[in-house]
């Protein structure tokens, strides 16, 4: 019995009437947890019951712990009758398990029913006590922490990162079970909200093991994905990547935060954003990786795709987007035997992956480009759920291709990995994606000199430099002191790896327009978050291609090779919307691409998502000219030329928004070491493009590496068009899909973050494929110009992580759902350039205090680590030490005002603590609703003022102008709401908004429980909807997650004080209102 | 080709003000896109059509899930559903409890009740006011009122913290409820030149100065009935008008004291005597139900109108009041100092507000 799980069932408030006659209800509670189930007393007519149990107290292994969530059910008693169901809470006990999450769950939380949503509240409090028995704790895995953030969490550093865990579990649904045939939809659907979170718990117990058994001690990354086969099942799964964390007691940034005036704050915030989760959401990545100066004749993509497939199904069209060599010939002997080293160590693995998509400046030393692999499968009954060996193997297969991709490209590693799928009927496609990269091999170099641990560090990797190494590293940056490989930091990782002379594809290369030395390609296409060290010019933006395209309906094996033969055309035509977007907003790389590709009953939908930006290392792209197929024709020709002129003017205007103005003059410092007539050739082009007064000559001039477009058909007019209706953003709007916004960096604390879900109908029944295509690309920019209007009250602002997913539910349906958050920032301060720089090596030197950490490597190196680290963050280190926790904060410049700011951070983390069992009190004391009404109301009033605690969500990793100062544990839910009244709750639309508002409710109410004020990293990654307008019906799934923390903001102190008097019922009753 | 289904929901739960105020108005989805469109609103931002109506739907949509919560605003502040900054939570409750005076005038003192109900589209026709919106502010007062008519204590401070109103829209919501249980007769023809907010400020003088609440704070009953004690001893003042001697004795003291302040002065003295008398029985008569009922009409046709017809100025009216009021401390066998006082301050505020064209 390694685990005793208490619960406590205090009081609830807002019951629905459950009897009539008396318009009350006599509600009790069933407190349920494996199959043990406790019941409480009732409490007679009342909508706001006052049970106030004892303890209820479970004993239970940490297997089942871990598993199973706790169940409580509230009900109201009949005596004559059946007791009927109120609704249900489901309390994931897993945060409890970690001595460094939450250590108590308590507070309101919604009651909730499948088929009336949320029905009052009730409080609760949990609690575990688990024998700490260190030996016990490895045969489950209690202990290991999740976090759905893709970068290294904050208030963290890596100690070591292990690498790829995956695990996936299989189940059958409890829908299509032949109880359901008698069975209520209510008991179908809670059968099915317990499976997933039972299969959840038990998929994140055995990732868990994974950990252990690699050595590590916390997952990061984690993206949990259902696959709801239908007949053949529940699929969960789930991807990570496993690490030795360690809490950093003295948490750099804050130093950093509070030593420096508020100003220089307020931007230093966001800049911490920038290594940054790309989304852990299961919508689908993938995406050609194709030579930048691909010629466009599809048949030669083509020839490479099939290459690739090896199935008659599987089908993995792969590209590789090259990028610069490491100067490999310069390099010495050592260096190259040290990256053959490097090579083998993540080859002995089997897959060198990793799901974060931000990481620590130098950790990239190159990028190759996207890799990614789709295969189409027909579903089939899992017959053996405890052998899911099928489904394992589907996904092997996919990843050994993702691997072999990526050594194509001359990577020994794929970063910002991730999998998705899509299942329509018994056809289900999957895909995976990642960009190829070449990880820094310096870290290896200890490891030479020290024998001894070779043989650990080959299997597991420590990839983060001590700090003592960092330094040197930060200081020679630029003149590259140290160590040959190290290339200049802001364009290292643009510099192809493969080999020249041997390139996997075509490809323009040129020399890096930063330092000279080294090669890099004319395009670079990637699934990560934009380094933090990455030079930029101007500012991003969100690039998307859409895609429809029509297929036979169809059965089988049949049908799964129409789809497999499709998706090439859709992937090849989504790249080259793409490419043909990015040029036309003058910007050279895209980051954090993903590409879905949804498949429907008659037609699949493609959508692909990235940002674009300038790489000031990359070439200025060239433009995109037009070029008629006959000449002669004189009208025909002026159409051209009017494109030709249109395409030409919002090429100017583009960069003239994103402020695209690359710096000629810096080129020509820079660039010393390279060959003569290179440099002129170089010169010479960037002049003529960047020149403002980009007249039709000289594209015309330029065309050597203009992009030409020919236009020989329809289609080909039609996608131009389609290139020009792309509506800019309004002033004053940004947008990007990744965590932040390259080139801004200014952040307020105004943050919202919003979901929008629309489905479209298409009424008419032949539609052609450009029809289609119009339609969608439509509904897109309609959503976005929607989202614009509302948010217009933020201006200026930027949409961040716009998260697009795209399914086709029905015949005839589209669904188009959006998770994002606007955030607004200053305006003074967007082109004081200077600034940011500055903050850019603040950041830099949080990041990598962040990332310093005695290495466990040699006990030897130890010492002297520590020794760095201390001199690193100066005194304030030492003086903190004392104050384990507390937010660290520069103590010899502002002693006084830290100190007594931390004790109102304790005063406020005690509020926290007590905050619930306080509002329990005072609704002991008197309910909104007074049974009797005798009562004056004087004394009822403590409610007024906010008694909900406010809890922010964003799909970032971090809060702009605050500091997560604790992560409580992984938020993971999934809910099924359904209803047989649609018209009576306002339809569709009134149906879907009432769910999502209570799924928000509900992750805020379990946050707030745990302790907690915001969700990071938050994601949507499942809404299935379904509906029967003509039986009124309609039903709806949804599974979000995130992680819960606690953040606190230097201007939150001050209020923290009022609120400790809100919160206290005693002092408000008291003041005469 | 449709758009089947379009949501929009934001953690913190977006509303514009301007929207709002047009559901509460009782705008149907269209007719507010279309007064949107036209307020130019579609300039900003490159909003279309479309955009405006996805937008006005959601909100309209998101309006009316809060509704419910808002025929309780203690439960606004801790719902979950729906997470909405404090002042924001403010304003909804105050705006939606909001009403217009015109529609309140038409209602005031008449029973909440079906029959009324069945009226609105009436008054909605006469007030120009939407039968939606009438509805809504018809349901906030009768709810207000049900809520409070039991309550103890305070008439205003119960409805301003059970329903979080500003003070101001408390004691107009407070006037309401004190003219319906009263049930004072509002809809006479003569009183039609009265606004509401005349009779909400003589309902705050009658409240603060006639109820048990006024004079003893711990008084078991509430601020909604008049102080039977004090209508009683109100009878004691008839002495004024049948004592010949202190008819005539109060009168000369008025006279003197007016001599050459005003214009009106012999009109003044020659009506001085039906005045006297007009006022006094209105005191006099204020035990009955039924005479309290028509407090206001008796104000307007024994005092008011007279005067009017004599062309007395405002200036005229507070002068002849005060002195009206104050000669009678001057009368040595006049012994109801207190009561006098207490009913001729409210008789003159009262007067002195609702003494206009």
């Amino acid at each position: 019995m390694p685990g005793k799980l208490k619960a406590k069932i205090v009081a609830g408030r807002h019951l629905p009437v459950m009897d009539r006659a008396s318009d009350l209800t006599d509600a009790f509670v069933e407190v349920k947890f494996g199959n043990t189930t406790f019941k409480t007393d009732v409490y007679p007519k009342s909508l706001n019951p006052q049970w106030n149990s004892g303890w209820f107290k479970f004993e239970v292994d940490d297997e089942d712990l871990q598993d199973e969530p706790l169940q409580i059910t509230v009900l109201d008693h009949d005596t004559y009758s059946a007791n009927d169901a109120i609704g249900k809470v489901y309390i994931d006990i897993d945060p409890l398990l970690c001595s460094e999450a939450a250590t108590v769950i308590s507070g309101w939380l919604p009651i909730y029913d499948t088929i009336h949503g949320i029905r009052g509240e009730i409080n609760v409090l949990v609690k575990v006590d688990l024998f700490n028995d260190l030996n016990r704790f490895r045969q489950s895995s209690c202990g290991v922490k999740f976090f759905c953030t893709t970068s290294i969490p904050r208030c963290y550093r890596a100690v070591m990162v292990h690498g790829f865990v995956e695990e996936l579990v299989v189940n059958e649904d409890p829908e299509y079970q032949w109880i359901d045939r008698i069975r209520t939809p209510r008991a179908s659907n809670e059968a099915r909200q317990r499976l997933i979170s039972l299969m959840s718990g038990e998929l994140q117990r055995k990732i868990g093991l994974k950990v252990l058994e690699m050595g590590g001690n916390a997952v990061v990354g984690y993206l949990q994905c259902f696959d709801l086969e239908g007949e053949s099942g529940i699929v969960v799964r789930a991807i990570g990547t496993a690490c030795t964390l360690e809490k950093l007691t003295n948490p750099p940034s804050n130093a950093q935060h509070t030593a420096n005036s508020s100003p220089s704050k307020d931007i230093r915030e966001p800049v911490f954003g920038e290594e940054c989760p790309c989304n852990p959401l299961s919508s689908g990545p993938s995406t050609p990786l194709r030579a930048p100066a691909f010629s466009f004749s599809p048949s030669k993509s083509y020839s490479r795709q099939s290459s690739s497939s090896d199935t008659d199904i599987s089908l993995t069209p792969k590209t590789g987007m090259g990028s610069g060599g490491s100067a490999g010939k310069e390099a010495g002997p050592l260096k190259t035997l040290l990256r053959q080293q490097t090579q083998t160590a993540l080859e002995q693995r089997e897959f060198p992956f990793f799901t974060l998509s931000s990481f620590p400046p130098g950790f990239l030393s190159h990028v190759g480009g996207v890799v990614s692999a789709r295969s189409v499968k027909l579903l089939d009954r899992i017959h053996n759920p405890d052998e899911p060996e099928t489904r394992d193997a589907w996904w092997e297969e996919l990843r050994q291709e993702i691997k072999s991709h990526a050594k194509a490209l001359g990577c020994h590693a794929v970063v910002g990995y991730s999998e998705s799928t899509s299942i329509c009927e018994e056809v289900c496609i999957l895909s995976a994606a990642g960009t190829a990269a070449v990880l820094n091999c310096r870290f290896l170099q200890e490891s030479c000199q020290d024998t001894l641990t070779e043989h650990r560090l080959s299997r597991q990797l420590p990839l983060f430099p001590s700090g003592s190494d960092k330094v040197e590293f930060d200081l020679g940056s630029s003149a590259s002191l140290g160590c040959e490989d190290l290339a200049p930091p802001g364009c290292g990782f643009c510099h192809i790896p493969y080999d020249e002379l041997n390139m996997p594809f075509p490809a323009q290369l040129s020399y890096c327009c930063c330092c000279r030395r080294a090669k890099v390609p004319d395009v670079l296409f990637t699934t990560i978050d934009l380094p933090t060290e990455a030079t930029i010019t101007g500012k991003g933006c969100l690039i998307q291609a859409r895609l429809c395209r029509l297929k036979k309906k169809g059965q089988g094996e049949a049908n799964a090779t129409c789809i497999s033969s499709l998706l090439p055309f859709m992937e090849y035509e989504l790249h080259t919307q793409l490419l043909n977007k990015l040029k036309l907003r003058g910007m050279n790389a895209l980051f954090g691409l993903r590409i879905q590709i949804s498949v429907g009953e008659n037609m699949l939908v493609g959508l692909a998502s990235a940002t674009g930006v300038y790489l000031s290392a990359l070439p200025s792209p060239g433009g995109i000219q037009i070029a008629g197929k006959n000449p002669g024709d004189l009208s025909y020709e002026q159409h051209v030329s009017n494109m030709q002129r249109k395409i030409n003017d919002t090429i100017t205007k583009n960069r003239d928004i994103y402020q695209i103005n690359p710096p000629e003059v810096v080129e020509e410092v820079i660039g010393s070491p390279i060959p003569e007539p290179r440099q002129r050739s170089r010169l010479f082009r960037s002049q003529s493009e960047s020149s403002d007064e980009l007249s039709e000559l000289d594209l015309s001039h330029g065309k050597k590496d203009a992009f030409v477009l020919e236009i020989d058909d329809t289609d080909a007019v039609e996608d131009i068009h389609c290139l020009l209706t792309d509506a800019p953003t309004p002033p004053g709007f940004f947008s990007c899909n990744t965590e932040i916004m390259p080139g801004i960096h200014n952040w307020t604390s105004g943050l919202q973050m919003f979901t929008s879900v629309r489905v479209f109908r298409l009424s008419n029944a032949n539609l052609t494929n450009q029809g289609l295509n119009k339609i969608f690309n439509e509904l897109c920019e309609n959503l976005l110009k929607s989202l614009y209007f509302k948010l217009r009250s933020m201006v200026p602002c930027c949409l961040c992580h716009l998260n697009f997913a795209v399914a086709v539910p029905e015949d005839e349906l589209i669904q188009v759902a959006v998770t994002a958050v606007a955030m607004s920032f200053h305006k003074d301060q967007i082109q004081d350039s200077n600034k940011s720089g500055e903050d850019r090596t603040a950041m830099k030197v949080i990041t990598e205090d962040q990332l310093q950490f005695p290495m466990e490597l040699s006990a030897e190196t130890t010492p002297a680590q520590l020794l760095s680290a201390a001199k690193n963050s100066g005194p304030s280190d030492c003086s903190t030490s004392g104050l384990a926790r507390a937010p660290s904060v520069d103590y010899s410049s502002f002693a006084d005002r830290c100190s007594t700011w931390i004790e109102q951070l304790r005063l406020r983390a005690h509020t926290i603590r007590r905050g619930s069992i306080k509002t329990t009190s005072s609704l002991e004391r008197g309910s909104p609703l007074p049974d009797g009404r005798s009562r004056s109301l004087r004394s009822t009033r403590s409610f007024h003022g906010s008694s909900v605690a406010v809890v922010k969500m964003t799909p970032l990793s971090f809060i702009p102008g605050a500091k997560i100062i604790k992560y409580l544990g992984i938020i993971n839910m999934f809910f099924i709401r359904e209803t047989t009244s649609l018209r009576e709750e306002g339809g569709v639309s009134g149906f879907l908004h009432t769910f999502i508002a209570e799924v928000f409710a509900m992750v805020r109410a379990h946050v707030a429980a745990l302790g907690g004020n915001a969700v990071v990293s938050y994601s949507m990654k499942e809404c299935v909807f379904m509906e029967n307008p003509n039986k009124n019906q309609a039903q709806c799934l949804i599974n979000v997650s995130g992680d819960a923390v606690i953040f606190t903001r230097e201007t939150d102190l001050e209020t923290s004080s009022t609120q400790l008097q809100a919160a206290n019922p005693q002092s408000n009753e008291d003041t005469p209102a | 080709m449709s758009v089947e289904l379009d949501v929009f929901v934001g953690n913190t739960t977006i509303m514009d003000k301007e929207v709002y105020q047009l559901w509460l108005n009782g705008y149907t989805v269209y007719d507010a896109v279309r007064v949107r469109m036209e307020g130019g609103v579609m300039e900003e931002y490159e909003a279309n059509a479309e955009v405006l109506l996805s937008d006005t739907m959601d909100q309209f949509r998101t309006f009316q899930m809060c509704e419910r919560l808002l025929h309780n605003p203690a439960k606004l502040a801790n719902q979950l559903l729906f997470q909405i900054p404090p002042d924001r939570q403010a304003m909804l409750i105050e705006r939606y409890y909001a009403f217009d005076d015109a529609f309140a005038r038409e209602v005031l003192g008449k029973k909440l009740s079906k029959g009324t109900k069945k009226d609105l589209d009436d008054i909605s026709a006469k007030t120009g006011i939407m039968l939606k919106s009438c509805r809504r502010q018809f349901d906030n007062f009768k709810r207000v009122f049900k809520v409070v008519e039991e309550l103890k204590g305070p008439l205003v401070e119960n409805i301003r913290q059970h329903f979080l109103l500003s003070d101001q829209l408390a004691r107009d919501y407070a006037a309401i409820v004190f003219f319906t249980s009263n049930r004072f007769e509002t809809g006479k023809r003569k009183l039609h030149y009265i606004t509401f907010q005349d009779f909400a400020f003589c309902a705050g003088q009658l409240i603060n100065n006639w109820t048990i609440g006024s004079v003893d704070n711990m008084a078991e009953d509430m601020d909604v009935d008049l102080d039977k004690e004090f209508l009683q001893d109100l009878k004691d003042l008839k002495i004024l008008i049948t004592d010949k001697d202190l008819l005539d004795q109060h009168k000369s003291l008025v006279c003197t004291s007016l001599r050459g302040k005003t214009k009106v002065f012999n009109e003044m003295e020659a009506n001085f005597k039906n005045l006297s008398r007009g006022l006094v029985n209105i005191a006099a008569k204020l035990t009955n139900t039924k005479d309290v009922r028509d407090f206001f009409i008796d104000l307007v046709e024994k005092f008011i109108e007279p005067c009017r017809s004599d062309k007395w100025t405002t200036v005229d009216m507070a002068l002849y009041l005060t002195h009206y009021t104050n000669s009678a401390h001057l009368l040595d066998s006049f012994r109801h100092q207190a009561v006098w006082n207490r009913y001729m301050g409210v008789i003159k505020s009262c007067i002195l507000r609702m003494y206009h064209d």
